[in-house]
């Protein structure tokens, strides 16, 4: 059921739990505790609203960073990521396979916000061997749910 | 200038249907609740093998029965999901949608007076199409009180001498009825007493929820006596490509090969190639696909009943077919006021048979939010109508 709840609303937070109990045939108490469970364990980690903000008057840069670093003896890679992903800049921090270490995006309100990120912030730390910015130009697909066309319903009003 | 035209068809009455969509195309924003085709688009994978096919210039006619490749696939799916095992050379065929595989199979076997029995409600075109096969189509009014299915007395009170054909059509357009492997059980020795040839049009095989669809042709001795017919456009969410197959005894698919041969040539070989890719993969799209519509279908079931509808629960396709006998209206009274004062378009359950009378036809194949606004709005409807009574 966790499973079940869980895909049900990860494409849409905002299904109430009295939608949510009809839809999986089960009571609304579940579902509510199943929710507030998952919340506890940190499964369920925010709802936060997924906004194209291109479509929005407001400066906006999105930048994946490559980044190499030195991992700490003992702790691996957790420790260095752990002093990255504390800036409320950065919004997504992965450990990656392959030609680097870090992926970081970062969200600023202009190319030199950004830019002196890297250069004051990220480089500079000791673990931080190397770093590669890429921009964003345009966002297409966040979440699993596309940002630019809304399609609509082209089929017959009634069919067979 | 001397009358064109053949008796037999104009004497065709048009499809409910038909009637209704003519006054609902009138409609400007009308929420619908009225298709019998998937809101999904095609998984994009399948999409992408139909246009990797095109660009490799496959753009020319395949064998009658279809492309190897893809009979094979038909035939490992047909075992894999039902159990059925067909040699893909000789029992399986590829056709333009599941209905011309139900045209063919009734125009092969069918000699003139020969009795088909239709239980219905059910699909537009199994009526018409015996007809044009020279066939004589026998009703058999199925009930509200056994959910919808045929019953072994129904079936049985139903058999001439004449009686050569039964159509079984299992999850069912529009009831969303299913028969469970105990309910065909029932059925299966008169067919075989009989000595009936089945149609079973198994097109909304992938989409029942709770238990496996269970094909009547998996029941021993009913192999050699069943047309199994399956398709794409309700399981992949593939209408518009029109791609269907069949599968069947050797001796009767080759007699529908023939007229597919002269009529058609062959299905779409676009299509076909993205038919090999949904067979292959599209398991997984599949069951997001049922997923879906199974959380739709209990908060569609769930409003209806809130609004006091009676309505036995739907297993299969994606109708919930609910009783309006206690409104004092027709169903297609219901349909047509409803769509007046509410703006919502629902199929009446006489579209498909005169049993469906004091029913109607709602379909979920629609996004959540679409099926709340119309369904709030049916319910203000039962409401207000309730109360003049
Ligand atoms: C029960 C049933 N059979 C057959 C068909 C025909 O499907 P297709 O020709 O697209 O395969 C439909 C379509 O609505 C149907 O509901």
């Amino acid at each position: 059921m966790r499973e079940k709840i869980l895909t049900a609303i990860d494409k849409n937070s905002k299904v109430s739990v009295a939608d949510l109990a009809i839809m999986l045939g089960i009571t609304e108490e579940e579902v509510a505790n199943t929710i507030k469970e998952l919340e506890d364990e940190t499964i369920i980690c925010g709802y936060p609203t997924l906004i194209n903000w291109d479509k929005v008057h407001c400066e906006r840069v999105t930048a994946l960073i490559e980044v190499k670093v030195t991992p700490q003896r003992g702790l691996g890679f957790d420790k260095i990521a752990e002093r990255i992903y504390q800036f409320s800049e950065v919004q997504s921090v992965y450990l990656m396979s392959g030609g680097f270490d870090l992926t970081v995006i970062i969200e600023g309100k202009s190319m030199r916000e950004v830019a002196n990120f890297v250069s004051e912030k990220l480089a500079p730390m000791d673990a931080v061997l190397s770093t590669g910015t890429h921009f964003v130009l345009k966002k297409y697909k966040e979440h699993g749910l596309p940002l630019v066309q809304t399609k609509h319903d082209e089929r017959m009003l009634i069919t067979p | 200038m001397r009358n064109p035209l053949s008796k037999s068809v104009v004497n065709i009455q048009p499809s409910g249907i038909r009637k209704f969509f003519d006054i609902v195309s009138e409609m400007k924003d009308a929420i619908s609740l009225g298709v019998g085709e998937p809101d999904f688009d095609t998984p994009w994978h399948i999409r992408e093998e139909g246009i990797y096919s095109l660009e490799k210039g496959r753009t020319f006619y395949t064998s009658n029965a279809g492309l190897k490749e893809l009979k094979v696939e038909i035939s490992n799916y047909l075992y894999r999901r039902f159990d059925l095992n067909y040699d893909y050379n000789k029992e399986v065929m590829v056709t333009v949608g599941g209905s011309e595989a139900i045209d063919i199979a009734l125009r092969a076997m069918l000699e003139p007076g020969d009795e088909v029995l239709i239980p219905q409600p059910c699909y537009v075109s199994y009526h018409p199409c015996t007809i044009l096969a020279g066939g004589v189509p026998v009703v058999i009014d199925l009930k509200g009180e056994n959910d919808f299915k045929l019953t072994r007395q129904e079936l049985i009170d139903s058999i001439t001498d004449k009686t050569k054909v039964l159509i079984l059509a299992f999850p069912n357009n529009p009831t969303g009825a299913i028969m469970d492997h105990d309910d065909l059980l029932k059925i299966v020795d008169v067919i075989i007493e009989k000595d009936l040839i089945v149609i079973s049009d198994e097109i909304y095989s992938e989409l029942t929820y709770g238990s496996k669809h269970v094909s009547i042709a998996s029941f021993p001795g009913m192999k050699e006596r069943t047309i199994v017919i399956n398709g794409f456009s309700k399981s992949y969410a593939m209408t518009g490509w029109r791609l269907g197959y069949a599968a069947g005894p050797a001796l009767i698919l080759e007699q529908m090969i023939k007229i597919h041969q002269f009529a058609i040539m062959c299905a779409p070989t676009t299509s076909q190639y993205a038919g090999v890719e949904a067979l292959k993969s599209g398991d997984p799209d599949v069951e997001m696909m049922r997923d879906a519509y199974d959380k739709r279908r209990r908060f569609v079931v769930h409003s209806l009943r809130k609004m006091g509808l009676e309505c036995f629960e739907p297993y299969g396709a994606f109708y919930v077919f609910p009783c309006i006998k206690g409104l004092n209206m027709t169903a297609d009274e219901f349909a047509t006021k409803l769509l007046q004062e509410e703006k919502v378009a629902v199929v009446p359950g006489t579209a498909f048979g005169d049993c469906g009378e004091g029913y109607l036809r709602i379909s979920y194949a629609y996004s959540m939010d679409n099926l709340k606004i119309a369904l709030e709005r049916m319910q203000n409807f039962v409401d207000r109508h309730r109360s003049e009574k």
